[in-house]
Formats: structure tokens, C-alpha cells, sequence
């Protein structure tokens, strides 16, 4: 099982590196609110495409769930999806060769795993093991790859062209892959629910960025670029900031 | 000029001379201080942000309903944020050519409708705490960070950026992992006025309904 796994890894690694050494020459480091969207216009639409999925689909699901998905069902609901991410986290962690951090997410998915009764509950937390996720748009970043331009994707929501690609890999490098097949399912299909609990928990934000703004797709492009960056630790320069005593 | 016939002598016990010597003390402080007033410390930077979180924390934790809770919120953004200095980065390039009067009332509509809005994101964080972690100075101004911890989320950052230029120490934006409270509200100010075609008057009345 376990070979099938590097399998299919290693199969992915040349050309992706390929692609990242062509990206990198590409991009220059990004301002603090730097954006590049050539493809807005087509980006837009899909928005507007998830919005009415939010409005129509998400929202009154969510809402419907009588604040069941919002209380401790939702918490323990992302928690064990949070849970079932950290094998993926600890794989990039290790492609990025960041070992301390692998350790550290292998230790907290142990303890959750076992004491927290399949990662319902999050005694790791509790003891300074908390969650450093990664993904492998994160190990793109790590190689050197510019984010390319900015991607709105259906359903998924904001992206951008790293990232996207990215999340494609995740999908194949993904440990819980070995799980054998129903359970396979069972945990995708759990991650699918906690959008759904999140939108239940959060749902006063996402209104408010979703539906209650004049131009929610500039919103969500501006928030989605700076904590991506910030993620990944471009931290912009203290003169990168607004200064309102300037103008 | 002619030198006057009694020489300007002063002996160490002169009180003139002292005063003059005391004069230059002081005058020589200004030079290397920059400011006779006291300057404004990084720690008096964090101690202005503890404050203002410790009664968000309070709010948080009091079980208000909403409508009370954003009461709140809004009396804390009064007294700790430079609501007018916000408000006018907000506005942008239209804050140069708008008049005093739409200014300013364009300025109380902004006071109320962001204090709702983030009133309404921290009430969110019921059940959770903020804490005060460090301060730093940076160029032109001060920035104290913080915790929030919340339950079932991992913590996460929020930034505080203090200043004392409008001769009071405010703080004027928030970055809450990475994502710039100002850059959000240009842009969205943005949005609302040219939906407006470029009228402040009809961004102040849409400002006062959100």
C-alpha cells in the first residue's frame, strides 16, 4: 500500500517541477495587495455561479439544520475533517522540508487519532500540538513557484493558478488514497460536510462578504490573496502599508 | 550700538544665568526628543490596545443580545479607533475634491456602518478570548499584535496599527491574518460610490441604511 502511494508520487514529481521552474521565472513577488486577474471577466461569472449555489443550496441547508451544524455537531464535524487533513499536511510538510513541522502534525493526528476517538475531539490542541496545514500549493510556493494569476473555481471558491494546481496533486498525493474504498468515501465525503457546518458556524461572514457587499468578488479576491500570502508567510513590508495619515 | 557703561555680568549665583542655563537645558531636550510633549512609547501603544481589547473581551463574554453587543462594539470603536482618519483613507482620491460638510457627515455615516460591520464579525467570537502577544514600531507607527483564540478554530492572528498623529493615540486598521481591515473598506467604499456614479451624498444615505 504504501508503495502505491510513492508510486503514484513519483510519477507526479518531474513534470511538476517542470511546470514550477517555468512559473518561477514568471512571477515577480507579490505586493501586499497586488492583484493579477486576466481572466476577470470569465472569473466574474463564476462567481456570480456561486453565489446563487451559496444563496440557493449552502445557505438554507446550513440554516435548516435548526443550529445543530453551528453548535458542538459542527465542531466535531471539523474536527474530524481536520483530522483526516493532517496526513496530507505531513506529507507536504515533509516534500517542503519542514521535518519539525511533520513531527509536530504526526504527533497531534496520533493523539487525536486515539485519545480524541477519531479526531472528534482535539486533545492535541489542548497541549500546544495545534494543526500546521499545508497543502501543495504551499510546497509550490516552498520550490519556488509565483502564484500565477488569480482563479475563481467552481464551487471551490477563490484560488490561483499555483494553488490550483495545487489542490489537483493533493488529490493524488493524498494519504487517506490508501484507505481502503467505502472509507475512502466516508472521509471525502465528510470533508464535503464541514463546508456545510462551516457555512452553518460562519455564516454571518460569508453573508456579509458573499451577498451584503458592493462588489463581493473584489472582496473575496482582495481577503483570498492577502491570507494566502500571509500563509505562506510573504509578509508584506511595513511601508507596503497603508498609511491614511499620508494622503 | 554702543556697549553699555555697565558691563552684563553674571555670576554663578545669578538667577538670570540660571535661567538661561535651564532655558538651553530644555531647548536642547526639544532638539534631541524632536517634541516637547512626551512621545508616544511602544508600550503605551500596547497598553492603549489591552485596553481596548479587554472590553471587547467583556462585550464578548457579556451574553448580550446583538443589538446591545454592536452598542458596544460601537462606543469601543469611538473611543480606541481613528474613525475619522478610517473614513477618510476609505473615501480615497473623492476625500480631496468633497466638501467639509459631506466630509463630515459622510464621516459620522462611516463611524456607525463600521462598527456595525465589525461589531457584527467580533461578535463571532462568543466563547473565545483575545490576547495582547507583543508590540513593535515600525516607520511611522505602531504595531500591537494579538491572539484569538476561538472555540474549536485554530488561533489566529490580529494586528492592531496605532498612531497618535491626529494628537490622540488611535488605532487606524486591523490586519486579521494578513487581510487589511483599510484595504478592504477602500475597496469596498470604492464599489458603493461609483454603483453612486461619484455621489457622496448618496454613499453617505446608503452607509447610514447597511
Amino acid at each position: 500500500m504504501f508503495f502505491r502511494f510513492l508510486f503514484a508520487r513519483s510519477r507526479l514529481v518531474a513534470p511538476i517541477l517542470g511546470v514550477t521552474l517555468l512559473a518561477a521565472c514568471a512571477a515577480p513577488p507579490p505586493g501586499p495587495i497586488e492583484t493579477v486577474d486576466p481572466n476577470e471577466a470569465a472569473n466574474r461569472r463564476i462567481h456570480a455561479f456561486n453565489q446563487s449555489i451559496d444563496r440557493n443550496l449552502l445557505a438554507p441547508v446550513a440554516g435548516g439544520s435548526g443550529g445543530l451544524l453551528a453548535g458542538p455537531v459542527g465542531e466535531g464535524l471539523g474536527n474530524v475533517a481536520g483530522n483526516l487533513s493532517m496526513p496530507s499536511a505531513i506529507v507536504n510538510k515533509v516534500l517542503q522540508g519542514r521535518l519539525a513541522d511533520a513531527v509536530h502534525n504526526s504527533w497531534r493526528f496520533a493523539i487525536n487519532s486515539t485519545i480524541g476517538v477519531a479526531g472528534l475531539f482535539d486533545p492535541a490542541s489542548a497541549i500546544g500540538l495545534e494543526p500546521r496545514t499545508s497543502d501543495f500549493g504551499a510546497t509550490l510556493h516552498r520550490w519556488g513557484a509565483g502564484e500565477g494569476a488569480f482563479v475563481m473555481l467552481p464551487v471551490l471558491g477563490p484560488s490561483t493558478e499555483r494553488d490550483t494546481m495545487g489542490m489537483m496533486v493533493d488529490v493524488v498525493i493524498d494519504p487517506l488514497r490508501l484507505l481502503p474504498r467505502p472509507e475512502e468515501y466516508w472521509a471525502r465525503g465528510l470533508r464535503l460536510g464541514t463546508k456545510l457546518s462551516d457555512r452553518a458556524r460562519f455564516g454571518g461572514s460569508v453573508d456579509s462578504i458573499l451577498h451584503e457587499s458592493a462588489d463581493s468578488y473584489g472582496q473575496l479576491r482582495l481577503m483570498y490573496l492577502q491570507s494566502r500570502r500571509h500563509e505562506l508567510g510573504q509578509e508584506a513590508a511595513d511601508d507596503a502599508f497603508i498609511d491614511p495619515y499620508d494622503d | 550700538m554702543t556697549r553699555s557703561s555697565t558691563p552684563m555680568t553674571t555670576k554663578a549665583t545669578d538667577p538670570r544665568r540660571r535661567a538661561l542655563l535651564a532655558g538651553g537645558a530644555i531647548y536642547a531636550g526639544f532638539l534631541l526628543t524632536g517634541s516637547p510633549v512626551a512621545a508616544f512609547t511602544v508600550d503605551q501603544a500596547r497598553a492603549l490596545i489591552d485596553k481596548a481589547i479587554a472590553e471587547v473581551n467583556g462585550v464578548i463574554g457579556s451574553g448580550k443580545a446583538e443589538a446591545g453587543m454592536l452598542r458596544d462594539f460601537e462606543s469601543i470603536f469611538n473611543r480606541y479607533a481613528d474613525v475619522p482618519a478610517i473614513a477618510r483613507s476609505a473615501l480615497g482620491p473623492a476625500a480631496r475634491t468633497a466638501s467639509a460638510a459631506q466630509l463630515s457627515s459622510y464621516t459620522e455615516a462611516f463611524r456607525g456602518y463600521i462598527a456595525r460591520k465589525y461589531g457584527r464579525r467580533f461578535r463571532e467570537f462568543v466563547g473565545g478570548r483575545i490576547e495582547v502577544t507583543g508590540a513593535k514600531p515600525t516607520k511611522s507607527y505602531f504595531e500591537v499584535s494579538s491572539v484569538a483564540r476561538l472555540r474549536g478554530q485554530p488561533p489566529f492572528a490580529l494586528n492592531w496599527h496605532v498612531s497618535e498623529r491626529n494628537g490622540q493615540q488611535r488605532f487606524f486598521n486591523i490586519i486579521i491574518e494578513g487581510v487589511n481591515m483599510l484595504a478592504s473598506e477602500r475597496a469596498e467604499i470604492a464599489a458603493m460610490l461609483n454603483r453612486r456614479k461619484g455621489d457622496i451624498a448618496a454613499l453617505t444615505a446608503d452607509l447610514q441604511r447597511l
